[in-house]
């Protein structure tokens, strides 16, 4: 390795300064999986200029912000001109009016303050800044399969060891195995202990949204071992049971867990920038110091809050009319996975999620997923995600996600009835 | 002030009144620290309540790294010492010249265009969901246009982010724990305090007021505000600002021509910060890139919040140049968009849009036009204090007057000005241990209160 890199720096002509490239980069095995998908999706899109693309790949969602709540933005930005409607630095931590707004609406039943929640701009950011408050040291578990940022971000700020292809995992990181056969929970007695556990739900990419039952089991895994739950919940909106919205609803999770949300999915504000995390103040490191306080330090020192403007729209989101508004949205998508689920059964395919998640989890057993995400693009120019991107544990899967405009994903649901149906699943054969 | 920003950072963390106490969010609860044994030589008791004895902690232990640091980031400790300021006396008209905030509105024609995006938001053509992480096409082709349009800099050269602040700190994960740096000392404390908790520094030493590890390039009038390279020891990284917060220093062409030679020698990265370029009176450079031989040594970081007041509104963007490279070949910006694409989603697309207002041809002209409304508050600021017979310096390049108080303890000095006049500055010494001696006015504010705080200084020190 060492002589390869030698020959690279003898062969530029440039000057190659003397700061070491850092190490736990190095270990990254390859890009972060969604830039991949876009970059497969325009290789596919040069090939095929004349396609129609459907992509239900990258859950990134497509229908307009409700009025009302884009009307309050225009009106914020434009008060930014004025004497009176001018504003500089905002609180780090986010406007109070708004983490007032989120702790009442999400969170009020569960006593959570608004001096708890952290108003941010977005989950992937969030994550990372989690990861520079927990440092190196820590160990971490994750799902499996698992939204990649927390493998990722890990493996990035040092935690992880190095990735060993055998397996497809890193050492170091704790991969609780999450499939069919374990109702997609991970079976904790065989769970060894870490510092931290990520933990998402409703689940991306399976769906799957954890009981009550099964989120009491965990929170008690975590208060056994003195660990810390990072608990994602996304898609909270997206819940259709009465599975718990926020690990708080369990009694005692003030003192294991943090949770991150977003309004990506829930007001389509995936451009817009607009996330929160809530941070306890009961919850304490080992030496009875609140992590709260070292979460404020970050927030304060690694970021410098969310746009304002985005803010005033999350806190239009959260005022009652516009809160329907939104849910008309989350039921469009709601209504797109229904018909991406029934088109899978239809075919006889084992089929996930779909009920409480706007993704779709489908299973093709004894499959790679890469290759059946590729045929699909081939043989449909419909743009999924391989299971095996969200770890060893989706290698048989793929993820469909439901965000689209409803003709583009009633014509995909007809191509992949077609696929499907035509060649009896021969996707099964291309191990 | 805004009531949204430092009245509600005030009522978060009530209680703090020693800068350096750890902060408090629950004023009716104290925290036990306690110490690793193996670290220290002296233990430390600290009485713990009866309640957070049987209280449940968690085994996660803190990270070692943040517990380095000795107080809160510098700009919060101003705003409750502003807070607690206005509790004691509620009627007083506080002049805040501290936190460079912006206070001036933002020209209508970049405003409108954020409102113009907000709108298309609720159009099926105008949605956008998830933007390039990297930033809007047409904002990085414009950014590498106006900034860069003859120094060889590419749009895709160009990351556009939330902010320098957040850039900062993601420069940071991108080099890891293992590089030293050097800052100037003075400097924005950011680049230090991101560098102790990213784990690249030792234990603060508090008869220097320094963190082991990192290399403080002492900046002061004595010097021309320019350390003296050949006495510098050899880093990985060197953070360098120019238009200089806090001491408002620009360095000339012939010192950042020395800058990058010592850089290229050392095989060292410059992260240069230019936030204030437009402030540039002088014929100084504004971008690293003017000199030759950059682009192989330096990164550039940016700003829009104090070209167009975009404080509140987020929005920076950040240069890695494709011939910066690592020492073993390869190009840090690989590394930096991995950490873009991992670490971050994009700056919001309405603030970018109304970046992409500010570069058009009339939203040059109205940033220049706010930017020179602050440059006549310096100027104000600067002959306040000339007058008053004080040694002051900047104000020149930046919106910053860095004056001169010698023999005295800045926090003092701080305290006995906001006591005396009602006026927030900021102490020298938040900026390390050569800010000592110092005070920074900013010149963020509308002239009136500028002009009625030049008063009360003349008032006070005549």
């Amino acid at each position: 390795m060492v002589q390869a890199r030698l020959r690279v720096q003898k062969q530029g002509n440039g000057h190659c300064t003397n700061v070491p490239r850092n190490v736990n980069l190095e270990k990254l095995q390859s890009n972060y999986l969604f830039p991949e998908i876009s970059k497969r999706e325009f290789q596919h899109l040069d090939k095929y200029p004349n396609a129609k693309v459907i992509s239900l790949g990258i859950g990134d969602t497509t229908e307009p912000i409700p009025e009302q709540i884009t009307l309050s933005m225009a009106n914020y930005a434009c008060a930014l001109s004025t004497s009176d409607g001018y504003r500089g630095y905002g609180a780090e931590q986010g406007n109070q009016a708004l983490r007032k707004a989120i702790a009442e609406t999400f969170y009020k039943d569960v006593l959570i303050k608004d001096t708890e929640v952290f108003v941010s701009d977005g989950s992937q950011c969030d994550i990372s800044r989690l990861q520079l408050l927990l440092g190196s040291k820590v160990t971490i578990a994750v799902q499996d399969p698992s939204f990649p940022a927390y493998i990722d971000s890990s493996v990035i700020i040092g935690q992880a060891g190095d990735f060993q292809d055998k397996t497809g995992k890193y050492q170091n990181i704790e991969y609780m195995q999450c499939g069919a056969e374990n109702n997609f929970f991970p079976n904790l007695a065989t769970t060894p202990r870490t510092d931290i556990i990520f933990f998402c739900s409703p689940n991306n990419p399976t769906g799957h949204a954890a009981t009550r039952e099964q989120l009491q089991k965990l929170v008690e895994f975590a208060r056994d071992n003195g660990s810390i739950i990072i608990f994602d919940t996304a898609y909270s909106a997206y819940i259709t049971d009465d599975s718990p919205k926020s690990i708080f609803e369990i009694p005692g999770a003030k003192e294991v867990a943090i949770e991150i949300s977003s309004f990506s999915k829930f007001a389509g504000f995936t451009g817009v920038r607009l996330g929160w995390t809530v941070v306890p103040e009961e919850l304490l490191f080992s030496s009875g110091f609140p992590v709260i306080n070292d979460f404020n330090r970050i927030v304060c020192t690694c970021f410098n809050g969310a746009s304002n403007i985005a803010q005033a729209g999350g806190l239009e989101c959260l005022s009652s009319e516009g809160f329907q508004a939104i849910r008309s949205v989350i039921d469009y998508y709601k209504e797109n996975a229904k018909i991406l689920v029934d088109t899978f059964s239809s075919l006889g395919l084992k089929v996930y999620g779909g009920v409480n998640a706007p993704y779709v989890w489908v299973h093709f057993p004894g499959s790679k997923s890469w290759n059946v995400f590729a045929e699909i693009l081939e043989k449909t120019h419909i743009i999924t995600v391989p299971g095996s991107g969200f770890g060893p544990g989706g290698a048989e899967y793929i993820r469909i996600s439901a965000f689209g405009q409803r003709e583009r994903i009633i014509e995909a649901s007809r191509r992949l009835q077609k696929l499907f149906s035509q060649e009896k699943q021969p996707l099964l054969n291309s191990v | 002030m805004s009531l949204m920003s430092n009245l509600s950072t005030s009522m978060i963390s009530s209680s703090s009144s020693a800068f350096l106490a750890p902060i408090s969010f629950n004023s009716s609860r104290t925290q036990s620290v306690s110490v690793p044994v193996k670290s220290i030589k002296i233990i430390k008791c600290v009485a713990t309540p009866q309640e957070q004895q049987t209280a449940y902690k968690t085994k996660v232990s803190r990270n070692a790294n943040i517990a380095k640091l000795q107080a809160g980031y510098l700009f919060p400790e101003i705003a409750r010492r502003r807070a607690a300021h206005l509790l004691k006396y509620p009627n007083a008209q506080v002049i805040s010249l501290g936190i460079g905030d912006t206070t001036e509105p933002i020209p209508e024609v970049i405003t409108s265009a954020m409102a113009k995006r907000s709108h298309a938001l609720s159009t099926l053509e105008g949605y956008s969901g998830y933007g390039a992480e990297q930033g809007e096409k047409a904002l990085r082709a414009a950014l590498a246009s106006a900034f860069y349009g003859n120094l060889g800099i590419e749009e895709d050269d160009i990351f556009v982010s939330d902010g320098a602040k957040c850039d900062i700190s993601r420069l940071q994960v991108v080099f890891g724990s293992d590089v030293t740096m050097a800052v100037q000392d003075p400097s924005y404390p950011a680049y230090v305090d991101s560098s102790v908790i990213m784990g690249q520094t030792g234990q603060f030493q508090k008869d220097v007021e320094k963190y082991a590890n990192i290399e403080y390039m002492r900046c002061t009038p004595e010097n021309g505000f320019f350390p003296d390279l050949s006495s510098v020891a050899r880093t990985d990284i060197i953070f360098f600002c120019s238009p200089n917060n806090p001491t408002g220093a620009a360095a000339t062409r012939e010192q950042l021509t020395q800058l990058v030679k010592f850089a290229k020698d050392n095989g060292s990265i410059i992260v240069y910060d230019s936030a204030y370029a437009m402030y540039m009176s002088d014929d100084n450079p504004r971008s690293i890139f003017e000199i030759p031989g950059a682009k192989e040594v330096a990164i550039e970081t940016a700003s829009f919040s104090k070209y167009a007041g975009f404080t509140g509104v987020r929005l920076g963007w950040t240069v890695v140049p494709k011939q910066l490279l690592f020492s073993d070949g390869f190009p840090v910006a690989r590394d930096f968009n991995r950490i873009v694409c991992t670490c971050f989603n994009g700056a919001s697309n309405i603030s970018q849009a109304g970046g992409l207002a500010c570069l058009s041809p009339e939203g040059l002209e109205a940033m220049q036009e706010v930017i020179g409304f602050y440059k006549e508050n310096t100027k104000i600021i600067v002959e306040t204090f000339n007058s008053l017979g004080f040694k002051v310096y900047g104000g020149q390049n930046a919106p910053y007057v860095w004056v001169h108080f010698p023999g005295r303890s800045s926090w003092d000095v701080f305290s006995e000005i906001l006591e005396k006049t009602h006026i927030v500055t900021t102490p020298g010494s938040g900026f390390g241990p050569g800010g000592e001696g110092f005070i920074r006015v900013s010149a963020f504010g509308h002239r009136e209160n500028v002009l009625e705080a030049c008063r009360r200084f003349k008032q006070l020190y005549n």
